[in-house]
């Protein structure tokens, strides 16, 4: 018997059936991947908080960025980062899983005027300290966030940054190593105050020589998304200003 | 017998020449300028819609006698958007760093006109299999435009290919570049793109003038 699919009835029956098929196998998808899913979300940021102290797998080149692979990640971050801590309402207290702590929500949590975590690593290579500070802001179209590791002089040692929709070529080029590597070295301080690091056009400094001038060159073709990076870089340092006030080297 | 029949290999190849979606239709334009700044994304781009575009139209096809037609639109809709989440989170779960350099390009999938277009005008009236290959045909035919245009922009944009530098260093101004060649900034902006695909456009009609359409 043929069906008469313009049916009214037919047509609300036949919505409520696709809306169950498409949900379950939606869910069940979701709760299958989920766990590896996590899992690879895990990795990734430890990663991110290594390669932004110099546990990298860079080659000497200033090719593309190389991480820690997956299957090492895990061991080396244990190796690598020697604490980990929590900064609410002031007080620093050790928690070995703050780097699962999702910096945007805390960020949401303090700008409705609410109490909030901020997690820090501490990390040590070839008897040097590192602190690195998680980073989150806003770029032209979505999210960029990353990490930036200090020593106690408050120079950057390294950088990671991360995008969600940037455009390609332009301002997704902020994960490139050659805007990276620019970086390093810099300080985050003018005089005393906690100044950030500016992405400046026209500095007329393009193999970023001046390492006291708080800027790297810019991106060209990608001016929202380099002031989006020296936003977030003097929200973030500003955020941890007492911690690293306590441990500055004056 | 032949696996393909005359008929049916038209399916993917007429797309790919005489009736391109990008450049005869003149659909999924937007994705076309919005992506192809790097060859890499614009090679990752053609193969999710290859497959979203595959699948989505035996899923269609295979609905098409049970399909309202009052709401047909919206199911087409449902049936892209799901097949582009599991593309999505399979990526996630197996791939994680290209599903990184995906980002928001594989939700971009969904606003593909091209993919709408072909459901509503090949998968609501023909079977499964004939379907199937006029997506992969389609797919193909937006590929390779999206691939062209991707080798142009970085090529010139960036003089890299794939991320690799072609002509030298810019800032240290080797290869190429120390005999005062300079990147065209030009050339990673969208509005490159539409120049690209009037030049492609304007080649692939003045070798097949019967294309041009009369006035």
């Amino acid at each position: 018997m043929a069906v008469d699919t313009d049916k009214n009835t037919y047509t609300v029956i036949f919505a409520g059936l696709m809306v169950v098929v498409v949900g379950s196998v939606l869910a069940f998808l979701a709760s299958g991947l989920g766990p590896t899913i996590k899992q690879n979300e895990r990795y990734a940021t430890q990663q991110d908080i290594l390669y932004a102290m110099g546990v990298n797998e860079n080659g000497d080149d200033a090719g593309s960025v190389s991480k820690i692979p997956t299957d090492k990640v895990e061991a080396e971050f244990t190796n690598f980062i020697k604490e980990q801590f929590v900064i609410e309402d002031g007080k620093t207290t050790p928690n070995d899983e703050a780097f699962l702590i999702d910096l945007k929500k805390q960020l949401a949590s303090k700008n409705k005027g609410n109490s909030y975590k901020l997690p820090l690593f501490v990390g040590e290579k070839d008897n040097k300290n590192y602190y690195i500070i998680p980073m989150y802001g806003k770029g032209l179209w979505d999210a960029i966030w990353g990490y930036i590791a200090l020593d106690d002089t408050m120079t950057v040692q390294g950088v990671y940054f991360d995008h969600k929709a940037e455009t390609a070529g332009l301002g997704a080029n902020i994960k490139m190593r050659y805007f990276l590597d620019d970086f390093t070295g810099e300080s985050i301080l003018d005089g005393t105050k906690y100044a950030g690091i500016a992405v400046a056009k026209g500095n007329n400094d393009p193999l970023n020589n001046r390492k006291d001038d708080n800027a790297v060159d810019a991106i060209a073709g990608a001016t929202i998304t380099g002031n989006g990076v020296a936003a977030m870089i003097s929200e973030s340092v500003n955020l941890y200003k007492d911690y690293l006030e306590t441990i500055r080297v004056k | 017998m032949a696996l393909l029949t005359k008929k049916d290999a038209n399916l993917i190849l007429d797309p790919l020449t005489d009736n391109n979606p990008i450049t005869i239709q003149v659909l999924g334009i937007c994705s076309a300028l919005a992506i192809t700044a790097e060859l890499k994304a614009s090679i990752v781009m053609a193969i999710s819609v290859i497959f979203v575009m595959g699948m989505g139209n035996v899923v269609v096809s295979l609905m098409r006698d049970i399909i309202p037609s009052k709401i047909r639109i919206i199911v087409q809709l449902i049936v892209v958007a799901t097949l582009v989440i599991i593309v999505d989170q399979v990526l996630k779960a197996f791939a994680f760093e290209l599903s990184k350099t995906l980002g928001a390009f594989i939700g971009l999938i969904i606003t593909n006109c091209i993919i709408m277009g072909r459901f509503e005008a090949f998968a609501l009236a023909n079977g499964p299999w004939r379907s199937f290959l006029d997506g992969i045909g389609n797919a193909l035919g937006y590929g390779v435009i999206l691939i062209i245009v991707g080798f142009f922009r970085e090529l010139f944009g960036s003089g890299t290919l794939l991320g690799y530098p072609v002509f030298g260093d810019p800032i240290m101004k080797t290869g190429l570049y120390a005999t005062g060649y300079e990147n065209n900034g030009f050339m990673i902006l969208p509005p490159a793109a539409l120049i690209v695909v009037g030049i492609l456009i304007w080649v692939q009609r003045s070798k097949n003038p019967a294309l041009v359409e009369e006035n």
